[in-house]
């Protein structure tokens, strides 16, 4: 029988790889749940392009298929269903299960009595979901690809965008979740108050600037519009400023790194280093 | 010059014989705010001991596991395992640990064997090695036919059981066990302090607090009575109950009513008075005698008990107070 390697060689080792070693955690429970990330992966864009993208598209694109930039509706709608389910899976795993790890189950405090520190836990858990976005982003975009509605070559792309929509929403309310020591339904006021709104008013299913000024900002502000826009960017070409596409991808970008900041702190304020 | 170097010699084997300290507080110290629930405590563990900390709850046991633990950072003070600061070395403090936390946080969602393996991965461990491992801890856990089960599925005996296997996954020399067996059923905890019993046997050094009274007496080599955040007494059980209490103890019950009133007439029997809420209790080490002269002066109690002096004594003569309340 072999034995365990040292502990100095356990702790070099965690030091190294210790977020992969809790994310391979977060990637086993998901496993449990495999069947109905699937599902939900395949199920939700199919029954959304079809009700859209076919259906309701038959009306828009007969009236009024300028406003939309030349394509077709299901074309401009794409992208943005891709983003926004990313978006709204990342408002599932950056929320109750934080909670589940501080309190609930306390699931985060088992690797925290290992070599593993908190900032690789945080980190560990941002990789298996990022990781899971990006499978359900590509099988979405294949999904797409298959109903005709990304006719540019760099498409694919967009699987990308929505994965890192996902984070640049995702990790800033992971932030909020690591600093709530109370469930009174804040989780479900997000629900309610911010995701839907950004679903709806970030030029998902019309372009932003068809919306009075007044609730224009909330594009502005969502990783939603941004994600959106990028996307259509990569899947039909849509034309805009180089400077408002650098624009998305900054912000994008920014508003992740911001939330994984945060995050690492509150981790290592509420744990302990 | 012979001479000398003679007694160099007989030094370094004397010092030797006494295995070194696996642990080593001074002064250890931690406030939250206002609160100091860990109040200057200093001990030393050398390897292999059976360690614990007894007190009630609130005494700062928890926190000072958890400062052990290299979760939590201490105010002040020193403190140093195997050699190394937990608050400049936590990764390297907690390799060489195991620890079984007072809530078990176990991935309820995954099948139990995989619990093992998942653990042992934080430690960088290869599957090569964990694999036969969970299995072998499975059966020290007596789990080996639920590996397939899902942790949810567990009753609460064994989810302890498992906590412990879990906590074993990295062979530590060192296992810190926060009240191992609160809440569990007698049955449940016979069988968790044969299997403590048994890491004890194989020189695993074990630190555990509890407020249990027996078991501190039947796991704990030397221990430490613990009351907010200050260490009252430290001794083995059995000197400790020589020190602060008698052989044995003669426990009365004369009624609600007449407990409170009834220790004046008691007076002189035995070493010592106690009078509790629910009994009254008489320090001798003789309890037949004392019992004798109970009735020899027409004192007549409900109930009449004799028993051999226990921690709990030693804990109700250090404060006042009973254990558990």
């Amino acid at each position: 029988m072999i034995s365990a390697h040292s502990p100095a060689v356990s702790a070099s080792r965690a030091k190294r790889w210790g977020s992969f070693f809790y994310a391979e955690q977060v990637l086993r429970v998901m496993r449990g749940y495999g069947w109905s990330v699937f599902l939900y992966s395949v199920g939700q864009p199919v029954a959304y392009l079809f009700a859209m993208g076919i259906g309701l598209a038959s009306l828009v694109d007969a009236n009024s298929a300028a406003v939309f930039g030349g394509v077709n509706y299901l074309t401009f709608i794409a992208p943005a269903l891709l983003v926004s389910s990313a978006v709204m899976t990342a408002s599932g795993d950056f929320s109750y299960p934080i909670m589940d790890g501080f309190k609930w189950r306390r699931v985060f405090y088992g690797p925290h009595a290992s070599p593993l520190v908190p900032q690789q836990i945080a980190a560990g858990h941002i990789m298996a979901s990022a990781l899971k976005f990006l499978v359900q982003s590509v099988v979405y975009f294949a999904i797409v690809a298959m109903f005709g509605a990304s006719p540019s070559p760099w498409g694919w792309v967009s699987a990308i965008v929505a994965t890192v929509a996902g984070l640049s929403f995702g990790l800033p309310l992971m932030a909020y979740a690591s600093s709530i020591t109370k469930d009174s339904g804040q989780f479900a006021l997000v629900q309610r108050f911010i995701v839907v709104p950004l679903f709806l008013f970030s030029g998902t299913f019309f372009p932003l600037d068809s919306l009075p000024l007044g609730v224009r900002w909330i594009g502005w502000v969502s990783p939603v519009w941004h994600g959106t826009q990028l996307g259509r960017v990569f899947t039909y070409g849509l034309e805009e400023n180089p400077l408002l596409t650098l624009t998305h991808v900054v912000f994008l970008l920014g508003a992740a790194a911001a939330g994984w900041t945060l995050t690492r702190r509150q981790f290592v304020r509420r744990m302990g280093a | 010059m012979h001479n000398e170097a003679t007694r160099s010699f007989s030094t370094s084997a004397s010092l030797q014989m006494n295995p070194p300290a696996v642990i080593t507080a001074e002064n250890l110290t931690k406030s939250y705010g206002e609160l100091t629930a860990v109040d200057g405590i200093s001990f030393e563990v050398p390897a292999g001991e059976s360690f614990g900390l007894l007190g009630p709850n609130g005494a700062g046991k928890s926190t000072t596991m958890k400062m052990i633990g290299g979760v939590s950072q201490r105010t002040s003070g020193k403190l140093s395992i195997m050699g190394l600061d937990p608050e400049t070395h936590g990764p390297e403090v907690r390799a060489h640990l195991g620890v079984v936390p007072q809530q078990d946080n176990l991935d309820e969602e995954l099948k139990v064997r995989e619990n093992l393996i998942v653990y042992g991965r934080y430690f960088g461990l290869p599957l090569s090695y964990l694999r036969p491992k969970a299995d072998e801890l499975l059966e020290f856990a007596q789990l080996t036919d639920k590996a397939k089960s899902r942790v949810d599925a567990l009753s609460g005996g064994m989810k302890r059981r498992l906590t412990i296997a879990r906590s074993l996954i990295n062979e530590p020399k060192i296992l810190l066990l926060d009240e191992p067996t609160t809440g569990q059923d007698p049955q449940a905890r016979h069988i968790l302090w044969d299997r403590l019993f048994r890491l004890k046997e194989q020189g695993v050094t074990l630190i555990l607090t509890t407020h249990y009274m027996d078991e501190a007496e039947q796991l704990c080599d030397r221990l430490i009575v613990v009351d907010k955040g200050r260490i009252m007494a430290e001794g083995s059980p059995a000197s400790l109950i020589r020190e602060y209490s008698t052989r044995e103890v003669l426990e009365l019950r004369f009624g609600s009513e007449r407990n409170a009133t009834i220790g004046v007439e008691l007076a002189g029997i035995g070493e010592r008075v106690e009078t509790l809420p629910d009994r009254v209790l008489i320090y001798a080490n003789d309890g037949e005698s004392a019992l004798e002269q109970v009735s020899a002066r027409r004192l007549r109690p409900l109930t009449s008990l004799v028993r051999r002096s226990s921690l709990e004594d030693v804990f109700l003569r250090l404060t006042g107070r009973s254990l558990v309340d």
